[in-house]
């Protein structure tokens, strides 16, 4: 039933869970920040540098990343009809990888002048948007000739592997630093952003969102498959491009700002169905988001070793939760909602 | 009979379709001209790879025609846009839906596409437009089951609700008794029988239960290798039209019985 009311309670707590996730997230660190002086300095009444420089950004960082991802891997796994979808199995990481080594490491092939021009964290961000936005409309084009939905997987992969293999290739001719900062970016970071790259993030990030939610009628009618919803008056072509700028967009940027978070993309939208147990988008959207962030600021806090004085890469993390999951779906697969 | 002057939904005037590939073209079928009326339940039948899909993919704009031009409403179909199409012409096609994890009523309440908001938010309207399109297909058991509970037939009369819920003047319908036993045949048939008498809406399927369509149907369509002809099964019969659908060696046509029959 479209009932949206039956799903309150639910929602309600999901709030809820976000906004302790997100204290205990802030709260927890090498540091641990009793919440009396987190209110204190939110409210303005006390200055806390590490909390208003550090633990705030990177709490809001996490909430951007985590829903961001999980709304793009939901998006992804409409579009393409394929439960396995997301951005990580198309593609667009890789892209977003190539975009980053050809900038940190090529640099150094390039040498001189660009090198200094080439790595300031804006290069960066424009090369991973540039790269993951170029393999999606590669996949997409081959996916308007190809109707098989492995062989669209399949060929997400293979960009995976032509990107890996340019990436050896770069860092052959690299020096070790850079290839360290190559490496560094690939691990994933929540913490390295300023207010004001937030700020520029969360500007992207929104228009990726509202794409998203202009295409929760038109994502619905593609529950019934192509052909069905063009009889029902959908411009494909349109809803399409539309959904594909939006995931490139939310995909992009947080790869761009985080490096490639692995499989939260793919088992947040899975996870949220199974809790849901609806395909309508017009809840799953809003679901994927609360569940999206939760997932990652909890990540985010068990990386952050509490008490202790090292800090796990959050890549590691994420695919040490999303991996059982996927696993996890797939010998329960029968009961499996999509 | 009664021959009036209904209203003619959809009319095709020296139709060709076929395939258009970048160097030739691939005729199926050329010269058709059909009139489909209000109110009609309208069979089309043929022999497997006679084009009776090619037919009804140009009617409903899946694949351009190749000369010749189609009316719906008598107005040219290519001039409709996709939400006017939509308003007008709904479809049930053989392939699967690719979410059966939709409970029954939300599948149906997807017809109500191209009449919602930007969100697709049902109105009071929509809603009993739906509630209505259930109960003249008798499913109101079934309406808070999830797709993928149901059985082939039970799925079927989902599909056809939901097209009824689209609300539109004509409805095709692919082959909607493949994978049906006698009884659901029939009974898919009958169904579809009662909504354009009860509804005047225009119903247009493809079949190869012939036997049935000629019981069922207010008028049918027959497609061979060397023509297609339309009119009503009696007629049909008169003129001769099966005896020439199926080779003769195998299988003969009793105009009798209105009935084919293996040859022994």
């Amino acid at each position: 039933m479209p009932n949206t009311n039956t799903y309150k309670v639910p929602f309600l707590v999901l709030l809820l869970l976000l906004i302790l996730c997100f204290f205990a997230n802030i709260s927890l660190g090498s540091v641990s920040v009793p919440f009396k002086s987190i209110f204190e300095s939110l409210i303005g009444t006390a200055d806390n540098y590490i909390i208003q420089n550090y633990r705030l950004p990177k709490a809001f960082t996490a909430i951007l990343v985590g829903s961001g991802l999980g709304i793009s891997g939901l998006l992804m796994q409409t579009l393409f009809r394929n439960p396995l979808a997301g951005p990580f199995v198309l593609g667009i990481s890789s892209g977003a990888s190539l975009g980053v080594a050809l900038i940190i490491l090529g640099a150094g092939i390039f040498g001189g002048l660009f090198s200094t021009l080439l790595i300031s964290k804006w290069s960066i961000v424009i090369a991973a948007s540039l790269g993951s936005f170029l393999v999606l409309l590669a996949v997409l084009i081959v996916s308007s000739r190809v109707r098989d939905t492995m062989a669209i997987l399949i060929i997400g992969l293979m960009f995976g592997s032509i990107t890996a293999a340019i990436v050896s290739v770069l860092s052959y001719f690299s020096s070790a630093e850079q290839l360290q900062q190559y490496i560094f970016w690939g691990f994933g970071s929540l913490g390295n952003l300023s207010w004001n790259e937030l700020g520029i993030f969360f500007i992207i990030y929104s228009f990726g969102i509202v794409m998203s939610i202009i295409s929760i009628k038109g994502l619905n009618t593609l529950l019934l498959g192509e052909n069905y919803a063009k009889s029902l008056g959908l411009n494909i072509k349109k809803s399409r491009l539309i959904i594909i700028i939006a995931t490139s967009l939310l995909a992009g940027t947080i790869t761009a700002f985080a490096g490639p978070i692995a499989f939260i993309g793919l088992a947040i939208p899975h996870i949220t169905r199974q809790v849901f147990n609806t395909s309508n988008h017009k809840v799953l959207l809003p679901a994927v988001f609360l569940i999206g962030a939760i997932v990652m600021l909890v990540c985010d806090s068990i990386a952050q070793l509490p008490t202790s004085d090292y800090t796990l890469p959050i890549n590691a993390i994420t695919s040490l939760i999303g991996a059982p999951v996927v696993i996890w779906l797939l010998v329960r697969k029968r009961k499996m909602i999509f | 009979m009664k021959e009036k002057n209904q209203h003619i939904i959809l009319q095709t005037k020296n139709l060709s379709i076929g395939y258009q590939s970048n160097k030739a073209e691939t005729i199926v079928a050329s010269n058709i001209n059909l009139e489909l009326k209000e109110g009609q339940l309208i069979g089309l039948v043929g022999a497997n790879g006679i084009g009776k899909s090619t037919l009804l993919r140009t009617l409903t704009q899946v694949q351009p025609k190749l000369s010749g031009a189609i009316y719906l409403n008598n107005k040219p179909l290519k001039t409709y846009s996709n939400i006017e199409l939509a308003q007008t012409m709904s479809l049930v096609l053989t392939e699967q839906i690719v979410s059966k994890n939709l409970s029954v009523f939300e599948l149906i309440a997807l017809g109500r596409q191209p009449y919602t908001n930007w969100v697709g938010n049902l109105s009071e309207n929509d809603i009993s437009t739906v509630n209505k399109a259930i109960s003249q297909t008798n499913i109101e058991s079934l309406k808070n089951k999830k797709c993928f509970e149901l059985s082939d037939g039970q799925l079927q009369k989902v599909m056809i609700t939901r097209a009824l819920a689209q609300d539109t003047d004509l409805i095709v319908l692919d082959e909607p008794t493949t994978h049906l036993d006698m009884y659901h045949k029939v009974y898919i048939l009958k169904l579809l029988q009662k909504l354009a008498k009860e509804t005047g809406k225009t119903i247009l399927f493809s079949s190869h239960e012939i036997d049935l369509a000629i019981q069922l149907c207010d008028s049918m369509i027959v497609m061979s290798k060397d023509n297609i002809v339309s009119d009503s099964p009696c007629h049909l019969i008169e003129k001769g039209a099966f005896s020439n659908l199926f080779p003769k060696d195998m299988i003969v046509f009793d105009e009798k019985i209105g009935s084919f029959r293996v040859k022994k």
